[in-house]
């Protein structure tokens, strides 16, 4: 018989402790908030379901950004890397991308004793099965032992736990991630209380033993030599790396595919979930893209102390003989054994219009949501919304405004407004295009864009801040030092005529003459006599805002341009049903997203331009009626 | 429903009739008060969109201001949505504002410039970019400027400018797949390969501009000058084209006194000739070029016409002028070919070698077809072909190609300068939302869509 019993108080309980979960109960923990951390598995804490690495490109801004602000993620790579790439480099600083490959399970250890020993948190395992809500306020959750637990604010970041089903070929079954017990009723409770639920599906490839490869056959990929660490806490690391490993499929992997396609659960439609675009199945890729020859896959170690392997692009919903066959035709896989089989999972998640831009839902307030239960994808987009859901369900309680980060300040804020603007028809993932300002949101100035607010909201260590002030100090120095700094033609005549360039006609600042192209701040030593000994980050931050100034400036023009919109507030009592002119699509999805400002507004699939019109002409009728009024 | 405006829907002395429009709540009304019916008591006997004969009467004093017929339409079915009253009197600029003037005396208000467009468009009957060519269509005043703004309102615009976008988006997406998968096993695009499409999307949007260029000659009209010393036939010349020309539009007095400036359409373009004939004899161009109103009015001309007698010696004042001439866009004019002539064509093309001579006698009408060609030719510059590109009529949309093309120009540089793809994106990236703002098309998902449609990615 189920008997409910009362277990405790909290101001906080966080559903889930995987990236979206530590990020959030950390913070409301740290921003002094008694926090309940559940977990269906505490062995599953943190825990990297898929590829065994953390950044990216767009993904590795996300921590970066969420190091600034005082979270855990950056710190937890820099403890459990086995390989560090910065990716890009040959491009644009704004768009070089740190990746790092994880030792799976060091990753889970060093993220578990961090929550152990924070102050305020309880780590419990147990699965919650219904959410307690009274005249749409959030009361409290009920685990399936009975348990219940009480108190202000509840985060839900159940990633692929809830309603989970695995499907391998023609099997499929229910399950959370990698065979862990999944969350049955919880959403059931979820509907009860009003939220409108769907399905999303992702996939995972096989786990290989490293003892059946041969990695002769394989290009090796090596990790940078200079490692770029992800905390801005960290100046310098210095590690062993390990390497990963390049292959390709071939024609022979494509027949097989192709004649066993009927036998994927992809193409057998007992699939109802969307998947991502962006890592479609092996067999997607051979039907969509028949005329490729190849498909290019990476081996990669998934920690120090296992044989087990991760075969990057190899991700399908073919059955596990089949799995067997293709990948053996793969060379240096010729005696492959997999170790776990690829699989496709399904889960529930809700469609973020329902929530606002502090991640609070609409209608049920104190419950607050994140990662993939928001519709995204990927442990950084997790880690991120739920690091911004914990900051949020704090400083509601405490009663001070929310932290809503916008697009021109960080992806953080890209990803966001992105969910609970435009929605998502897929596991939504971050990429550098997303951003409208991506020349100023570069992963190398994340602390200079959000240090001192995340020190305002008391997430940020006083460390931290310390570090980030002398940070920030060195580079205003050095960037007036080198505007004052003039240099004659004949100091720089001869190191000019070594670097192939051209000689200086009149005498110039050391600014305006390290905005040539190939010249660099390191070349310039010999004839700058006055120069200090800089930390590498500073030096680069100059560097980089003196060469693209330019750009950067008319990137800058246009954010106040985009401001000015933002800044043009919309209450969310607006009836839009009322407001002649705009279309009756607009009037729709105006009164179903509530935007918080016209800017908002504009991003709003189905609000055209015209819409955007009338509602400024809409808000100068209202402004000059409250005048008239007043 | 909002208040009741009124304006004048016909340009002054145009044409054979006057309507003047009401539309707002009350414009039933207002009409009722003002409107006797030839048959029946009232306009409300009538039912709605019925043209009714009757007259409008100033109510307070009972005088018949004029004979007219009037047509009122029930909300929402109209063009602003609105309840809307129609007067057509007849034509010349006293009726009309005479009646303007006594709907506004019962409660109708001077609507705005675009006002009815812009209730139109609250009222959510039209869009933007349709509003302005609507605007445009009320305003232009030839059977060419009627044909762009009709096809613009359809979308021929949009469709050149969706052309170039679309080419951008391509271009775009290859350029994103390069930045955000640089695992992928996918070719980067080549420094050459973008300089090529970057020159492709610049030559597009540059004809689209030059296509502006047309369309704001047609809409405003060519602004030509007729120039040439005293009794060279400036006058009969012009009386000529005035002649030729379907309806003689208006007497707009110009900002100088003495100016007259007149509308004609040959072949359907607008020309407004600045009349010289309107400026006193003594004050005449030709011995007056250098006083700073002749010089100004000279120089603001897009044509210019120089009339030379062919029957007398060429003077000092004529060299001059043909030196004035070179660097602008003007036709000759050999006149009086009937009488005995005195130099011929080929002296006059050994001064100005690249442009037009045309021989004419206004009297006997040689040469007359020969100018109108000139000029219609000389509009499209020789390339732009009637109906194949579609103008542009509208300064917002030429403000926006001209940003458009000053992006990609910069586009074009940084591909030179070597910088990194992601700045190039930049400037690609502007040019495509420039051009977005023409068509009302906003950046959504299309990168992302041609990328996962054009391109193998995945872990």
């Amino acid at each position: 018989m189920f008997e409910k019993f009362e277990s405790g108080n909290f101001d906080t309980i966080v559903i889930g402790a995987g990236h979206a979960g530590c990020e959030a109960a950390l913070a409301t923990a740290r921003m002094g908030h008694s926090t309940l951390l559940l977990s269906i598995n505490l062995d599953s804490i943190a825990m990297l379901p898929c590829n065994p690495s953390i950044g990216g490109t767009g993904k590795g801004h996300l921590v970066r950004e969420i190091d600034a602000l005082g979270g855990e993620m950056g710190l937890n790579i820099d403890k459990a890397f086995i390989q560090s790439r910065m990716l890009n480099t040959a491009k644009g600083p704004a768009v070089h991308s740190l990746r790092a490959q994880a030792d799976k399970n060091l990753y889970h250890m060093e993220m578990k004793k961090v929550l152990e020993n924070e102050l305020n948190l309880d780590l419990k395992q147990g699965e919650v099965i219904e959410i307690l809500v009274e005249d749409q306020k959030v009361k409290g959750v009920v685990l399936s032992t009975g348990s219940v637990y009480y108190s202000k604010t509840v985060i839900l970041a159940t990633g692929t736990y809830l309603g989970g089903k695995i499907f391998i070929g023609g099997i499929n079954y229910e399950s959370g991630p990698n065979g862990l017990a999944p969350s049955k009723k919880l959403t059931q409770s979820l509907k009860n209380i009003g939220l409108h639920m769907r399905r999303f599906k992702t996939g995972t490839p096989a786990r290989v033993d490293q003892k059946t490869l041969d990695f002769s056959k394989m290009e090796e990929q090596p990790g940078d030599e200079r490692i770029v660490p992800f905390s801005f806490m960290n100046d310098s690391l210095e590690k062993e790396q390990v390497p990963c490993w390049l292959t390709y499929t071939n024609e022979n992997t494509h027949e097989i595919i192709k004649e066993n396609i009927h036998r994927s659960a992809m193409y057998g439609g007992d699939i109802e979930g969307t998947g991502p675009r962006y890592c479609p199945s092996i067999e997607d890729k051979v039907v969509r893209f028949a005329d490729k020859k190849r498909h290019q896959l990476f081996i990669e170690p998934e920690g120090l102390h296992t044989n087990e392997m991760y075969v990057q692009g190899m991700s399908t919903s073919l059955p596990e003989d089949v799995q067997v066959k293709f990948y053996r035709s793969i060379a240096g896989l010729e005696n492959v054994k997999i170790m776990r089989p690829a699989y496709a999972i399904e889960y529930d998640c809700i469609d973020p219009l329902q929530l606002n831009l502090t991640l609070e839902c609409k209608d049920i307030e104190g419950l607050f949501s994140a990662g993939q239960f928001n519709g995204s994808s990927g442990y950084e987009e997790a880690a991120a919304q739920g690091l911004m859901a914990g900051i949020n369900a704090s400083l509601k309680m405490n009663r001070k405004d929310p932290f809503i980060l916008d697009r021109s300040e960080a992806y953080i804020g890209v990803l966001i407004d992105d969910l609970v603007t435009k929605g998502t028809n897929e596991p939504y993932r971050m990429m550098t295009s997303r951003s409208e300002y991506r020349l100023v949101l570069r992963q190398d100035n994340a602390d200079l864009r959000l240090t001192q607010k995340g020190y305002e909201i008391g997430l940020v260590t006083k460390d931290r801040y310390c570090k980030f002030v002398d940070k920030k100090e060195k580079i205003e120095e050095e960037m007036k030092r080198l505007k004052e700094m003039i240099i004659k033609p004949s100091q720089v005549k001869d190191l000019l005529e070594k670097m192939n360039e051209a000689p200086l006609k009149n005498s110039i600042s050391l600014y305006d003459l390290l905005k040539r192209p190939q010249i660099t701040y390191k070349a310039l030593e010999e004839a700058d006599n006055n120069r200090e000994n800089l930390p590498i980050e500073v030096i680069e931050q100059c560097e980089i805002q003196i060469k693209y100034e330019g750009y950067i400036d008319k990137q800058l023009k246009q954010i106040e341009q985009f401001k000015k919109l933002e800044m043009k507030k919309l209450s969310t009592d607006i009836d839009y049903s009322k407001i002649e002119g705009l279309r009756i699509e607009a009037r729709q999805k105006l009164d179903e997203i509530k935007p918080l400002s016209v800017g908002q507004a504009s991003r709003i699939s189905g609000v055209s331009p015209a819409d955007i019109s009338v509602l400024l002409i809409y808000l100068e009728q209202q402004r000059r009626r409250g005048e008239k009024n007043e | 429903m909002s208040d009741t405006i009124a304006a004048i829907a016909t340009a002054p002395g145009e044409a054979g009739i006057g309507i003047v429009r009401l539309s707002g709540e009350d414009s039933i009304k207002i009409l009722d008060q003002i409107f006797i019916p030839t048959k029946g008591k009232s306009i409300k006997d009538y039912s709605s969109r019925r043209l009714t004969h009757g007259k409008i009467i100033d109510p307070s004093t009972k005088h018949v201001i004029d004979e007219v017929l009037v047509t009122y339409m029930k909300a929402p079915f109209t063009y602003t949505a609105e309840d809307i009253a129609e007067i057509d009197c007849h034509g010349g600029i006293v009726p009309v504002k005479k009646i303007l003037e006594i709907v506004l005396r019962y409660g109708a208000r001077v609507a705005e410039p675009g006002e009815f467009t812009k209730r139109a468009f609250l009222n959510g009957r039209i869009d933007l970019s349709q509003a302005e060519a609507v605007m445009d269509l009320i305003s232009a005043k030839t059977d060419k400027s009627f044909d762009v703004a009709l096809g613009q309102l359809e979308g021929s615009l949009s469709k050149e400018v969706k052309k170039i976008r679309n080419d951008i988006l391509e271009m775009m997406a290859h350029i994103t797949v390069n930045i955000d998968f640089p695992d992928e096993d996918i070719e980067e695009i080549t420094y050459h390969e973008l300089k090529e499409k970057a020159k492709h999307i610049y030559k597009g949007i540059h004809e689209l501009l030059e296509s502006a260029q047309t369309g704001r000659i047609l809409k405003e009209g060519l602004s030509t000058a007729i120039i040439g010393k005293p009794n060279v036939g400036k006058s009969s010349l012009m009386n000529a084209l005035l002649k030729e020309s379907r309806a003689i539009v208006t007497d707009v007095p110009g900002t100088t006194r003495d100016v007259i400036e007149e509308y004609v359409s040959i072949k359907g373009i607008p020309l407004k000739i600045i009349d010289t004939a309107g400026i006193r004899e003594t004050e005449d161009i030709v011995e007056k070029i250098g006083v700073e109103r002749s010089k100004q009015f000279f120089n603001k001309a897009d044509l210019i016409i120089f009339v030379l007698n062919a029957s007398e010696p060429l003077t000092d004042e004529d060299q001059r002028i043909m030196k004035l001439l070179i660097n602008r866009q003007a036709i000759v004019i050999l006149n009086k070919i009937d009488l005995p002539e005195v130099f011929t064509k080929d002296d006059i093309q050994k001064i100005l070698p690249n442009k037009k001579i045309i021989k004419l006698s206004v009297l006997s009408r040689e040469g007359m077809e020969e100018l109108e060609n000139t000029i219609v030719n000389m509009v499209y510059g020789g390339e732009v072909k009637q109906g194949e590109v579609s103008f542009v009529t509208n300064v917002r949309h030429q403000n926006a190609l001209e940003r458009a093309i000053s992006s990609i120009k910069e586009g074009i540089k940084a591909i030179d300068d070597g910088l990194a793809l992601d700045f190039i994106e930049v400037d690609i990236k502007n040019t495509w939302e420039y051009l977005g703002e023409i068509t009302g098309d906003t950046v959504g998902e299309d990168v992302l869509d041609t990328i996962f449609s054009n391109f193998c990615l995945g872990k």
